[in-house]
């Protein structure tokens, strides 16, 4: 079985709700990273989310924006970045890991070798946030083999046709967009998200984790009543940018990580 | 001819965005090919084309460069006649009537050398649209007179100051504007490249330029030309010309891209020659990247030209062979802007400087009773700061 049904079925059975944490991978550093994920896993983060950085990450706001460029100064590759997980493994990292990557780097690297590579490597599931499920029947076909899963999207414009149709092929879990636009940190999130994430819970039985512009504790909180999930990006991405150049860096991140785990739990 | 229902030209194109827009683009899709068929929508556009634009154009028979040159005889459609000083205004307004239809309120656009921004511009004062454009910080600097023209247009222009600070990076920015602002806006992509349908769009209203060449040039000739010649960034004055002649196969497409410094300099826009089968903004299509399949910065003196993509249709002519892909240098291409103002009383753009440079140096290889004609598809004076700059570092 693959390590994110396993996870959410644990938590579903204890009836608590997933905290999935985000870091670009080289963000400082690819050391700086295995460092960060070994202490989420200890602060109870239940997923990783590992981004791949891009030269044009269309779908990200400034944050994550800066994080690729300092990332992208490392030349990090899908490689090395298999490496890292691999040696995280081998450390007794033992949650799911999920790649969010754009399309091109996977694209490049070769859709049946990546998923391939991915999965020996003890990577879990890919999300790609400019890959619709019109475009994905290839990387599709190679998960399902390897049972590797591609987390689809579904964003507040996607019409009932559009989320039938993904709710349909989804693996994994659902990632609910919380607000039309890019990834980031927002004062207020959506009045009808709430009633929005109901409905989509309706129609699948998988778990449904929202993501994009969740950035305080309280925020986690709110969300995780209705949601299977929370998945903390920029919030998490901005603690990083702001204790780079200070020691401890890897402590305090994981105690904003804590924190919002409370809340998720609460 | 293509694209297929996917948006696919062969295995080029497609639709690869986030999530967020594609029932946008969906409904874009429909819109546009209702409008298509709607004689009223084509009635309008034509008026527009006619009585705001300067349509049609005028298809000139450059004798002097012609003699100067030797060879073939060379005729230039004047895009560079258009309101606004280039062919982008045929698209804007097409894509301007089509979001009046969809009950849009706002226009966003990017731009490279300011002219497509300029085009957005004028089209949103014309119709009644905010407007926004988005232009990269290097791009700004070099076309500076476009920018004042944009902001008297009443336009907004916000300078991207992330990546390689050009097209590309203003393109990312509109899209990311886009994806925020879906509900209210509208993008005016100013290329034939992005998600589908703006491959298919963006061709339909440039075909103009081809379909106009194409009658006069029979009429008075009788016969069709040897060669058409045109620039390729994204590739949209290029296929504007071409596509109309697509079936006829005695006439040969070239198409010519910002080769820079030099292509083994690896500062240069030749994604054409040299690119490799990758996605950005929305498609599929030849990308100047590295071997991880990150994005390359590009380098080429013509703003316009400066994009490390290209439209999906191209790369599908240059695969089937129905066109072939050059590449002429900074150096030659202001040799063929200086050499047309001479000969001619022309100043092109620095963008068809290139296809001028080319053109000097095929002509003369060419029978004298041989037809070339090249898109003119801007007029210069937005680069003539630039030029008079790169003359006095000399």
């Amino acid at each position: 079985m693959n390590r994110i049904d396993v996870t959410f079925k644990a938590l579903r059975k204890r009836k608590r709700k997933a905290l999935v944490a985000f870091v670009t991978y080289g963000d400082p550093t690819p050391k700086v990273t295995e460092r960060l994920a070994l202490e989420f896993q200890n602060q109870g983060v239940d997923l990783l989310e590992l981004g791949f950085p891009f030269s044009d990450p269309i779908a990200d706001g400034p944050v994550i924006q800066r994080a690729s460029l300092r990332a992208l100064k490392h030349s990090v590759t899908l490689k090395n970045l298999f490496r890292s997980v691999k040696s995280l493994r081998k450390k007794g990292f033992l949650i799911p890991v999920i790649l969010l990557s754009y399309y091109n780097p996977i694209f490049r690297y070769g859709e049946a070798r990546f998923v391939k590579e991915a999965k020996e490597n003890g990577l879990d599931g890919v999300v790609i946030p400019d890959l619709p499920i019109e475009e994905s029947s290839p990387l599709l076909r190679h998960g399902r083999k390897r049972r590797f899963h591609l987390i689809f999207l579904v964003a507040p414009t996607s019409d009932a046709k559009r989320r039938r149709r993904i709710v349909q092929a989804a693996k994994g879990f659902i990632y609910y967009v919380s607000v039309t636009g890019t990834t980031g940190i927002r004062k207020h999130l959506p009045k009808d998200l709430t009633k929005d994430v109901r409905s989509l819970k309706r129609m699948t039985p998988f778990p449904v984790c929202v993501g994009f512009g969740v950035s305080t504790p309280e925020e986690a909180h709110r969300i995780s009543r209705v949601a299977d999930g929370v998945i903390v990006g920029s919030a998490i991405v901005r603690k990083i940018e702001e204790g780079m150049k200070e020691r401890g860096l890897v402590e305090r991140v994981g105690r904003f990580v804590s924190s919002l785990k409370k809340e998720v739990h609460r | 001819m293509g694209p297929d229902k996917e948006g696919k030209f062969g295995e080029f194109g497609g639709v690869f965005v986030p999530e967020t827009l594609m029932v946008c683009l969906e409904e874009l899709e429909r819109e546009f090919q209702k409008a298509r068929r709607d004689p009223s929508f084509q009635k309008e556009l034509d008026r527009y084309d006619r009585l705001y634009a300067g349509r049609p154009t005028p298809l000139y028979e450059a004798k002097n460069l012609s003699k100067r040159l030797g060879g073939a005889r060379i005729f230039l459609k004047r895009e560079d006649l258009c309101h606004t000083g280039a062919h982008k205004i045929n698209n804007t307004l097409g894509q301007a009537l089509l979001a009046k239809r969809m009950k849009k309120r706002r226009l966003i656009a990017e731009t490279g050398a300011g002219q497509h921004g300029v085009a957005t511009a004028t089209v949103a004062s014309l119709l009644g649209f905010d407007c926004d454009i988005y232009m990269g910080e290097e791009d700004i600097h070099r076309q500076a007179l476009n920018v004042f023209r944009m902001e008297l247009l009443g336009a907004r222009v916000i300078s991207v100051k992330s990546g390689s600070r050009t097209l590309k990076d203003a393109i990312n920015e509109a899209l990311r504007d886009w994806v925020t602002n879906v509900r209210s806006t509208h993008y005016v992509l100013g290329s034939c490249v992005g998600p589908h349908p703006y491959p298919l769009m963006v061709r339909e209203f440039q075909s103009v330029i081809g379909k106009e060449t194409r009658r006069e040039i029979l009429k008075r000739e009788g016969k069709l030309p040897n060669i058409l010649l045109a620039c390729v960034g994204g590739g949209s004055n290029a296929i504007g010309l071409f596509h109309p002649f697509f079936n006829d196969r005695s006439v040969k497409f070239i198409g010519v891209e910002g080769g820079g410094k030099g292509l083994a300099s690896g500062h240069h826009a030749a994604t054409l020659v040299t690119g490799e089968l990758g996605v950005l903004h929305g498609s599929k299509s030849l990308l100047l990247q590295d071997r991880e399949g990150q994005v390359q910065s590009t380098h080429s003196v013509s703003a316009g030209l400066d994009y490390p993509g290209v439209g999906p249709e191209h790369a599908y002519y240059q695969k089937i062979k129905r066109a072939q892909y050059v590449s002429v240098g900074d150096r030659e291409a202001l040799e063929g802007f200086g050499l047309l103002a001479r000969t001619e009383g022309i100043i092109p753009a620095l963008e068809p400087s290139h296809a001028i440079a080319y053109a000097k140096k095929i002509a003369p290889k060419l029978s004298k009773k041989s037809i070339l004609i090249v898109n003119l598809s801007g007029r210069g004076d937005k680069d003539v700061e630039l030029v008079s700059r790169i003359k006095n570092k000399k």
